[in-house]
């Protein structure tokens, strides 16, 4: 073995020009030809799937939203909007830590463990007694809202689904359950003036099954649900 | 989501994952037979492309000199470490560097925990994507060491492999080619088809900068902009994993829905499985290569089934007032297309997540930290699982002549002493890694301030996180805050030696093997690629794992899993 330092020297002088060369290939023109082809042929999609209503841009397909009332004087985490379709929760966004002259939307998840906030092996019924920001707290708290907030004239919610009570992967699911919009309905057309019939129809006509019948879950987007209900509002 | 009434006419979640499953294995079979011959010609062809020639000229290498191990392993960390300095560099520079959203440069220890982390395959984050990285860094640094690291991976498994295909010459074939071969010839050209079906369906690829963009109930929200899908795409083919996003393949952006999300599974398994068959070609006997595959397919399937039962009876008293695992998963994936996806990052070097493997329950997790165990060798990552399995393979040979009292052989090439000695130290390092690194944090006083949960699933962070790191693998339970001076020096530390220490003894291994002439097979020999052998490997692995890890494991999953 050859270790003298020229010969050192050498191999590293190598390696540099290897990494500048194949850097100018597979970091400049492989994400250039991309992008010219991306924004060429798939110009919507590569610039985020965004929604327009009457020429507003609303959002995108892809990004969940949440639907609150303004924030009142002392508050300080904002009532839901129930006039509109709720999406999942969104314990696991973040804010901006560093650069924090911008206001970034921060994907993330809240991390917690299926057994973070229980107390003797279960979560406690009133949510209350678990540990604050724990997922035992947040679940409990957030199934007891759904309930409450669904159960309108008469109409009791008693099966709530899973998606309805935690937060997704990236903060940002843009879609709920059929499951979980068909117990929201009572309450908007309520909310709304709007029959249940209407509404549930609605929904139906929002709800995506599985690609080819098998890849995915049934779903249903949030943001586009509501442009649809918002639309049906001001007609009648 | 098992509580809730499925519509009338659905086949239910469970039926659809077992179906989405096998889409996705008949998928791979479908590309494993092309893919694999094209690999086996592109590192054995004495032809260079004129691009090629091109890149030869540029590095003033000659691609066709032949290196013995040392001189092949020379190379591979000369490469690495300037990768890993200029990429440090190009991150503390950030600040100053025109394209980066005006974004800061990165702390010292921070900037080189993602340097060590993205040269070593591993992709393990301490930063927030969309906060912290700007344009030129993801494209030009990040992006760029996502083809590097994987062409490196699969360049010293070829080495490997020609070692059992050579006889008494020592020589292992050329860095630099093999190098810019696997990049340009294979990562690049599927890369480019993959980024832009990754666009087709919704993944971002533009050079925007910050903006604003209306929301439906007034005001705005601030996004940026990036070339996420052409990341995304070498980021899974390479078995990478490290995201644009914080949220990585659970956004929206990078994994816009579920048909992204099984392409997305499809490319991270691609190159490992396909790898096997350019093994079997390339030593002269595909079913060698077979008797391979199939070892890895039966971990990968057992995997697969145990972690879609755990999660879909979503034990934990959480997921039981919920009614499902839904923590942390998204509506488009569900509870399957997250544990399919979950298996195939932690048993590949891949670490990407689309969902997050903190809140699956106590035994998901487990089964998520005991893949990377393995030695992430079921596929495994791009090159290090094959170099890993074939490490297993010599081990269980060498177990087998224990039993018969023969002097093992593998391939036509004796497994004498050295050739043991180089892999037990392979099979010891990733273990002494992980579990000196945990009880360090674990006994000193501050690492602990870093978990989110507490108990147990605690312990699990902790363990999770030097297990991801050794192993190469760069998923986290995110809960622990890994961005402390501590994590981010031993984490990076343990990374580099996870990665290069390995790569050390499979090419004195292959350098060893290269020297021997070929011994006849007799009636003695042990046959490599019948089904006795593939039980034979499987039960070797699982009990070396088993008897590295079981204790450590038993203080964290598995007590959070028996306990609820």
């Amino acid at each position: 073995m050859d270790n003298s330092v020229t010969n050192t020297a050498r191999l590293l002088w190598a390696g540099l020009r290897t990494l500048l060369v194949l850097t100018a290939v597979t970091g400049v023109l492989y994400p250039l030809a991309v992008t010219g082809v991306a924004q060429g042929f798939f110009n919507d999609k590569a610039n985020g799937s965004r929604i327009r209503v009457d020429g507003r841009v609303v959002g995108s397909s892809l990004i969940g939203q949440a639907y609150n009332l303004p924030l009142e004087e002392g508050q300080e985490t904002p009532e839901p909007d129930l006039r509109w379709f709720q999406g999942r929760p969104q314990n696991g966004l973040g804010t901006n830590s560093v650069n924090t002259r911008y206001e970034l939307i921060l994907s993330g998840a809240t991390n917690r463990s299926g057994d973070n906030g229980a107390v003797d092996g279960a979560c406690p019924k009133d949510p209350a007694q678990a540990e604050e920001a724990t997922l035992c707290r947040w679940v409990v708290a957030a199934r007891a809202a759904v309930v409450k907030d669904n159960s309108v004239n008469g109409h009791t919610v008693e099966e709530v689904p899973a998606d309805a009570v935690t937060s997704s992967g990236s903060g940002l699911d843009p879609h709920i359950s059929p499951q979980y919009a068909g117990i929201q309905v009572h309450r908007v057309a309520e909310r709304n003036g709007l029959s249940v019939d209407q509404v549930q129809a609605l929904v139906d006509g929002h709800t995506e099954g599985r690609v080819l019948g098998f890849v995915g879950e049934p779903r249903v987007n949030v943001l586009e649900l509501n442009i649809a209900l918002g639309q049906l509002v001001t007609r009648s | 989501m098992t509580s809730a009434a499925t519509a009338a006419g659905d086949i239910g979640p469970v039926l659809a994952g077992v179906l989405q499953f096998l889409a996705l294995a008949a998928a791979l079979a479908l590309a494993y037979r092309p893919l694999g011959d094209y690999m086996a010609r592109v590192y054995s062809s004495d032809k260079h492309l004129r691009v090629e020639r091109w890149i030869y000229k540029g590095i003033g290498a000659n691609p066709n000199t032949q290196m013995r191990w040392p001189a092949y392993l020379r190379g591979v960390l000369a490469f690495s470490a300037v990768s890993v300095l200029f990429l440090y560099l190009l991150q503390r520079l950030q600040g100053v560097l025109p394209g980066s959203l005006g974004f800061s440069s990165i702390d010292p220890d921070q900037a080189f925990n993602t340097a060590a982390s993205f040269v070593a395959n591993t992709n393990w984050q301490s930063y927030y994507g969309e906060q912290a990285m700007g344009h030129v860094v993801q494209t030009g640094g990040l992006a760029v060491q996502n083809f590097l690291s994987a062409a490196v991976g699969i360049a010293v498994a070829v080495a490997l492999v020609r070692g059992f295909a050579r006889s008494r010459t020592g020589e292992l074939g050329n860095f630099w080619a093999d190098l810019v071969r696997g990049t340009v010839r294979i990562l690049l050209p599927i890369s480019v088809l993959a980024a832009l079906v990754l666009v087709a369906c919704g993944a971002l690829q533009n050079f925007s900068g910050i903006h604003e963009v209306g929301q439906f109930s007034g005001g705005s929200q601030q996004w940026n902009g990036g070339a996420v899908a052409s990341q995304e795409a070498i980021k899974v083919l390479g078995t990478n994993g490290g995201g644009y996003f914080n949220a990585n393949s659970a956004h929206p952006f990078e994994n816009p829905n579920a048909f992204s999300n099984l392409f997305e599974i499809f490319l991270i398994l691609l190159i490992p499985f396909s790898l096997t068959r350019a093994f079997g070609r390339l030593v002269g006997s595909l079913r060698q290569g077979y008797a391979i595959l199939a070892t890895m397919a039966t971990i990968w399937v057992g995997f697969t089934a145990l972690m879609m039962w755990t999660e879909f009876a979503h034990h934990g008293p959480a997921f039981e007032v919920a009614g499902g695992a839904m923590e942390g998963k998204e509506t488009r994936f569900g509870v399957a297309g997250s544990s399919i996806f979950a298996v195939a990052t932690t048993l590949t070097s891949t670490g990407a997540v689309n969902s997050f493997h903190s809140s699956f329950t106590g035994l998901g997790g487990g089964i998520t930290m005991l893949g990377m165990q393995l030695g992430e060798i079921a596929p495994g990552g791009t090159g290090s699982g094959l170099y890993g399995m074939l490490i297993m393979a010599v081990i269980a040979v060498f177990i087998a002549g224990l039993m018969v009292g023969r002097t093992p052989e593998y391939l036509g090439k004796k497994i004498g002493t050295r050739e043991i000695k180089f892999a037990a130290c392979y099979i010891l390092i990733t273990p002494a890694l992980v579990l000196v690194f945990t009880a360090a944090a674990l006994a000193l006083p501050t690492p602990g301030d870093s978990m989110t949960n507490s108990g147990a699933h605690g312990f699990s962070e902790i363990l999770y996180a030097y297990t991801s790191a050794s192993n190469n693998n760069g998923s986290a339970f995110a809960g622990l805050n890994a961005d402390t001076q501590w994590f981010n020096s031993t984490l990076g530390l343990a990374m580099l030696l996870g990665r290069f220490l390995p790569m050390v003894f499979v090419l004195a291994l292959a350098g060893s093997l290269a020297e021997q002439k070929p011994v006849p097979a007799t009636a003695g020999t042990l046959r490599t690629e019948k089904p006795l052998f593939t039980g034979l490997l499987v039960g070797v692995i699982l009990i070396i794992t088993g008897l590295t890890y079981f204790p450590a494991l038993a203080l964290g999953p598995l007590a959070e899993g028996l306990a609820s």
